[in-house]
């Protein structure tokens, strides 16, 4: 099978956007990943979207935006995986590259979420649940992580603030990068001070609602060698994919995210790696709780101790399992259609040796990219050429 | 948004959401809530109705301070998942409670209250939601 590639990634800012609509961060993003990478053109096109049709009344987006972007009559076309949407268009665009149906391949995850009234958004954002048998119920999206935070919390003796550990690694790391929503340091006393939006879940346990569009370009190892010098390359190494029960009752294990499982450990067979060669996670922490149980899940810590590697350090950029290095989902912002694609960019930086916040000698790389209460859950290893 | 005149989306379900009547396999015995076509546990197409007593325990809560929109007006309500004395745990209100006393293991019974509402010319939802018992 052919080698995939990035030579070329493009983002804008994340954050609340009033002047820019759907398809100019899209356009914008899409553009500079094209500029980066030195193509003037694409065989297709993937777009990472959750919910365009609920919060701008846009669908058909991969029409929308290849066409605003000016790429002719290519393929185009939306993958919805709610949250996960993003890192499911990458892993598309990559299994096009190599299925040699196609050699260069953009893929843009792009949300606008902040054209929407904000009880509204936290409806839209709920249609990731299961409509029948939790959102009738009145539940939001934090109130089901709620639920799981409250039970991780008991079963493994962990306090309010040891879970804001994450939120405060978040924010640490989000300082130094620009294109972060929040640059600004936090403590534990931010996150404990801050209100409840559904108990034990606070306001500083959660990511932000967010407007932002990243992209990237995948080719060909041999393809690739026409466009960038070999430092700009980063491969990708592994990729995995699986779904859960949509509803989060439904779960024989409330506190194991089993589609994280099953798609890392796809990823690291087909990167032929395992966790301990890994030198930093970008992983979903949509929700403070969702950090330790992705940890948890992907084999970086053992059951109970997601929490425990916050608590020693080790989640920090100089610790042994460096997460969110350029602010996570908490800080970065999570703009959730688009999130996938911001890990992938970050991850592409951190192999590059240019992030502004750098893993020193970074080589491998993993983002992980949850949708629904993991339900649908992406792992992607990105490995430097 | 949020004002279906579709009054069969939500009356297709009052098997469910007004008497608690989930699924049996025929094949291997498990029971689940909602009723599905396909036994979760072993995959038989063979599903019958089943009757759920409506009791249970509280397994984790929440109170949900900043609901979607359709819900606001209710709001700070209490939302936990339960598991029924037959098994299966499902996702409901708590009704009928002071939040300071919901805990762990909490013994709760079913009972048909108003969900929500839509606008004035709207329906009116009902549904199950879950009481500590009265003694």
């Amino acid at each position: 099978m052919r080698k995939p590639v990035i030579i070329g990634v493009g983002l804008t800012p994340v954050g609340e956007h009033w002047k820019l609509s759907l398809r100019d961060l899209a356009v914008e993003a899409l553009l500079n990943a094209m500029e980066d990478a030195g193509v003037d053109k694409v065989d297709s096109l993937y777009v990472g979207n959750m919910a365009s049709g609920s919060f701008v009344e846009q669908e058909n987006l991969g029409a929308l935006i290849a066409d605003w972007a000016g790429l002719g009559n290519i393929p185009a076309v939306k993958i919805e995986a709610a949250c996960a949407s993003g890192g499911a268009a990458v892993q598309e665009g990559v299994k096009a590259v190599m299925s040699g149906l196609e050699d260069v391949v953009a893929v843009v995850g792009v949300e606008k979420m902040t054209d929407a009234w904000p009880s509204d958004a936290t409806r839209y954002l709920a249609y990731a649940a299961d409509a029948e048998w939790e959102l009738f119920h009145g539940v939001s999206f934090v109130a089901l992580n709620a639920l799981a935070m409250r039970l991780y919390m008991k079963e493994y003796g962990y306090t309010e603030e040891d879970l804001a550990l994450f939120a405060v690694n978040a924010h640490a790391n989000g300082a130094k990068n620009l294109y972060a929503m929040f640059k600004k340091p936090i403590t534990v006393e931010t996150v404990m001070k801050s209100p409840y939006v559904a108990d034990p879940l606070k306001l500083f346990d959660a990511s932000p609602i967010a407007d932002g569009a990243a992209a990237v370009i995948i080719t060909t190892e041999e393809k690739a060698k026409e466009f960038v010098d070999k430092a700009k390359m980063v491969e990708v190494a592994g990729m995995g994919r699986a779904v859960d029960t949509i509803n989060l009752a439904n779960r024989k294990d409330f506190l194991f995210l089993k589609a994280a499982h099953v798609a890392a450990q796809k990823a690291y067979k087909m990167a032929g790696v395992e966790v301990k060669d890994i030198d930093f996670f970008e992983v979903h922490d949509a929700f403070t709780v969702m950090a330790a149980l992705s940890l948890e899940s992907i084999g970086a810590a053992e059951r109970g101790k997601g929490a425990m590697l916050a608590k020693e350090g080790q989640i920090a950029i100089d610790g042994d399992y460096p997460i969110q290095t350029l602010g996570g989902l908490k800080a970065r912002g999570h703009p959730v259609g688009a999130t996938g694609v911001y890990q992938t960019v970050e991850a592409v930086w951190q192999l590059r040796g240019e992030a502004p916040n750098q893993v020193p000698d970074a080589e491998i790389g993993l983002t992980q990219n949850i949708g629904g209460t993991g339900s649908n859950i992406t792992v992607t290893i990105l490995r430097r050429v | 948004m949020g004002r279906p005149m579709q009054v069969a989306r939500y009356w297709r379900h009052f098997k469910e959401k007004y008497r608690l009547i989930g699924g049996k396999c025929k094949s291997c015995g498990h029971v689940h809530f909602p009723k599905r076509p396909v036994c979760p546990e072993c995959g038989s197409q063979e599903v019958e109705e089943f009757q759920f007593s409506g009791k249970g325990k509280v397994v984790s809560w929440t109170i949900v301070r900043n609901p979607p929109s359709g819900y606001e007006y209710y709001k700070p309500y209490p939302i936990a998942l339960i598991q029924l004395e037959e098994g299966p745990v499902i996702l409901a209100q708590l009704t009928d409670v002071d939040p300071e006393e919901i805990d762990f293991g909490m013994e709760v019974e079913m009972v048909t209250r108003k969900v929500r509402e839509f606008e004035e010319d709207g329906i009116i939802l009902y549904g199950y939601k879950f009481r500590p018992p009265i003694k």
